[in-house]
């Protein structure tokens, strides 16, 4: 019953990212207007924006299944917070490579060191980089589980470190579409960019689902093998 | 949109295609994972065959 509710789910919310993601490139290239300020190349923004906003959310959703591991002592929770930051990080490369070229078109140059926004996110994506070599080099058991939840509950202390960031900082090339004044994009802009973020989220619903169903049916096959053989 | 240098152009499409990609050689290893699955579910069914008669 739980896992054809969970086939359920994977398949509507897969139907919904492809509807959502075809729906934002259709706004993204006609019908937001070209910004005034950096010409077509903002166009980036309506991905990489969104895209570094689910990594955010995968990493703050891989904590909260930490927290359950070392709270309740839920092992399944264990899997499902190692899917989470895996995702997180798949979404932070593309965040990384999507900026980058970004950076490239607007700026002239790959990278700033000078960027805080930039660094800070470097060190949290490799900082999640890290927890794949302490998780991989324990043996799987309760002590892996809760040395991995620890080290998950840590990194998500970074998440609003990066996001203040550019707040924070006295001298920025980095753009600030949103403070306190709100987004400051226009009506279209906003929608657009709204979008892309409930396609990327629907994204990365699918995919954790997905993913997530490997692992356990991987491990049920694991438990079966050991049963017959 | 006509007025945009095709440099311009060249790093929208470079950075969608970026994306589009990876969900592309996402899809294809779950794809290879589900049929490690798939033919191990099978081995197990004829392991499970044979002990069992």
């Amino acid at each position: 019953m739980r896992r054809t509710l969970a086939a359920r789910s994977a398949a509507a919310t897969s139907a919904l990212a492809v509807v959502l993601l075809t729906l934002s490139i259709g706004l993204i290239f006609f019908w937001a207007p070209t910004d005034a300020d950096q010409g077509f190349s903002q166009r980036i923004f309506y991905f990489h924006v969104p895209i570094a906003l689910t990594a955010y959310v995968c990493f703050g959703w891989g904590a909260w299944k930490a927290l359950r591991v070392l709270w309740k002592r839920d092992d399944r929770a264990d899997v499902a917070s190692y899917v989470a930051i895996h995702q997180g990080v798949v979404f932070g490369a593309l965040t990384l490579l999507t900026g980058s070229i970004w950076a490239r078109a607007s700026w002239g140059v790959w990278w700033s060191w000078s960027e805080n926004q930039l660094v800070l996110f470097l060190v949290l994506f490799l900082f999640y980089c890290a927890y794949f070599m302490l998780r991989f080099s324990l043996e799987p058991g309760r002590s892996r589980a809760n040395m991995s939840a620890v080290y998950a509950l840590f990194g998500v202390v970074l998440i609003p470190v990066s996001f203040l960031a550019i707040r924070l900082s006295q001298k920025f090339i980095h753009p600030v579409v949103f403070n306190s004044h709100g987004p400051q994009m226009s009506g279209s802009q906003f929608v657009t960019f709204l979008v892309s973020l409930a396609g990327m989220l629907a994204l990365f619903a699918t995919l954790y689902q997905v993913e997530l169903a490997g692992k356990r049916l991987d491990a049920s096959l694991r438990e079966l093998r050991e049963l017959l053989v | 949109m006509t007025g945009d240098t095709p440099s311009e152009w060249q790093y929208v499409a470079a950075a969608y295609l970026v994306v589009f990609v990876t969900v592309l050689l996402w899809v294809a290893i779950i794809g290879a994972k589900l049929q490690r699955l798939q033919r191990e579910v099978g081995d197990l069914v004829e392991s499970a065959r044979r002990t069992h008669g």
